[in-house]
């Protein structure tokens, strides 16, 4: 077909390559989503505290590195990462570290839309109940706050998912470059590169439809 | 750590200074996000339109899995699909320099993007706009043309102005295929001189330079062409 040949591949050849490069991939996706939303909803509070010292810092964090691309800013912390930390560390733990202060940026920003999309009433509500701002915060509005991001939080993953293979600038091993090892191995690396975009598209696609619905139902309950 | 700004005056070995290199691969940067911005414009507004036109069910599909497909794969992805793959399957594509397979690569990977926003903005439009063109005996390519786009373009220019710095943004994607613009830059020069934090600094600044233009050029488009009385709602950005 086309002159392409797909024989090189068996299941062997994926778990020798490929599975250990997803697993990467999984795990980063993972880690910086659960980071991102930590760190991103604290930006976020520190943003919408309403006190200069918090709110300029937060601001100066989250617009730097939203102006900044992907690429630069994981070329940043592997070069920076070795000054701070005093010794060399793995291109993975780098990603890993990245991740996590670059998404944490972009979760901020849907946190900060989630929680102005809550009433002030249930702020208020909360306040006449005797809550503290920490209570007030952790009971009434995050919760909601999250529940309604919820779809947005799982696209950006999604997107997220797909920015991990930038982690090629680095050399992380990933989902792409397990393909890529296998294709250049077995000399077949045009094959390679299509199978890690059916690979990826699968997945991504897959998730999609998910959070697609998941939009629906939610929209039914509100 | 002290900071040493002459590695931009040196000689980087090809009777250039590296500062004049930088300046290269920022044009080489603007060029390859400029020339991409052209070909995810035009095709993400023609398939966000088709999207919406409610009697071709077949061109809908066609523009919705357009979106799936170029939406759904990373773009370093595609940028190796298009730089590898295409011109081994596609004979004609070998002749074709690889600065355009990235341009293809890029606007279309973006152009997915765009098209979401054009839909959403012409769905944004209240309906009786599409009856009021009918009622008038408009053909569909007549309300399109004078009732329902230029509505719909004014409300697509927020997210379309994200779109765009994210476009330029995501340009350095294009190291991956030796195209030398900013962040090739940056790796490069950054081992050769060991000056990787003076490098990175002054590459950092230029990309953020050319992402404020951006967003002053579509604020300045914005405000020629608002039309007054029209507040312009759910202006969110895309990411």
């Amino acid at each position: 077909m086309l002159g392409l040949d797909f024989s090189f591949i068996s299941l062997d050849v994926l778990q020798k390559f490929v599975w250990g490069g997803l697993v990467f991939s999984v795990q980063l996706t993972i880690v910086a989503t659960l980071g991102g939303i930590f760190f991103g909803t604290l930006l976020a509070l520190m943003r919408l505290s309403g006190k200069p010292v918090l709110m300029g810092p937060a601001s100066f964090y989250v617009n730097g590195m939203r102006s900044i691309p992907l690429v630069m800013v994981i070329l940043w912390f592997y070069l920076l990462m070795p000054f701070v930390i005093g010794r060399p560390i793995g291109a993975e733990l780098s990603a890993i570290i990245t991740f996590v202060a670059f998404e944490a940026a972009y979760f901020s920003e849907i946190m900060r839309a989630g929680i102005q999309s809550i009433p002030r009433g249930q702020v208020f509500a909360g306040q006449a109940l005797g809550m503290t701002y920490a209570q007030n915060m952790r009971l009434v509005v995050l919760p909601q706050a999250f529940r309604n991001m919820l779809p947005v939080l799982l696209t950006q993953t999604i997107i997220l998912f797909q920015d991990t293979s930038l982690v090629y600038a680095i050399g992380a091993y990933d989902l792409l470059k397990g393909f890529t090892n296998a294709g250049k191995i077995y000399g077949r690396t045009e094959e390679a590169y299509l199978l890690a975009a059916v690979v990826y598209f699968v997945i991504c696609f897959a998730l999609s439809w998910g959070v697609k619905r998941l939009q629906a139902k939610i929209s039914i309950v509100r | 750590m002290t900071l040493d700004w002459q590695v931009f005056m040196t000689d980087d070995g090809s009777g250039r200074t590296y500062g004049e290199w930088m300046l290269e691969a920022w044009r080489w940067t603007l060029a390859v996000a400029g020339t991409s911005w052209v070909v995810a414009m035009v095709l993400g507004a023609v398939i966000g339109t088709l999207r919406t036109l409610q009697s071709s069910p077949w061109l809908v599909r066609l523009g919705d899995a357009w979106v799936e497909l170029f939406r759904n794969i990373p773009l370093l992805v595609q940028i190796f699909l298009w730089y590898f793959v295409v011109p081994k399957i596609i004979p004609a594509f070998q002749q074709v320099p690889g600065f355009t397979l990235v341009v293809f690569g890029l606007g279309f990977f973006t152009s997915a993007r765009i098209a979401e926003q054009f839909k959403a903005g012409i769905q944004a439009l209240p309906r009786g706009q599409r009856y009021a063109a009918m009622a008038m005996g408009f053909t569909t390519w007549q309300s399109y043309r004078y009732v329902l786009l230029p509505m719909a373009f004014r409300i697509v220019l927020p997210p379309l102005t994200s779109e765009s710095m994210n476009l330029l943004k995501n340009s350095s994607v294009a190291f991956a295929v030796s195209i030398s613009e900013l962040t090739m830059f940056a790796m490069q020069a950054q081992e050769e001189t060991s000056r990787g934090i003076e490098i990175y600094l002054a590459v950092t600044a230029l990309y953020v330079v050319s992402a404020v233009v951006v967003n002053r050029i579509f604020a300045l488009i914005e405000r020629k062409l608002r039309v007054p009385g029209l507040i312009v709602a759910g202006a969110t950005g895309g990411h």
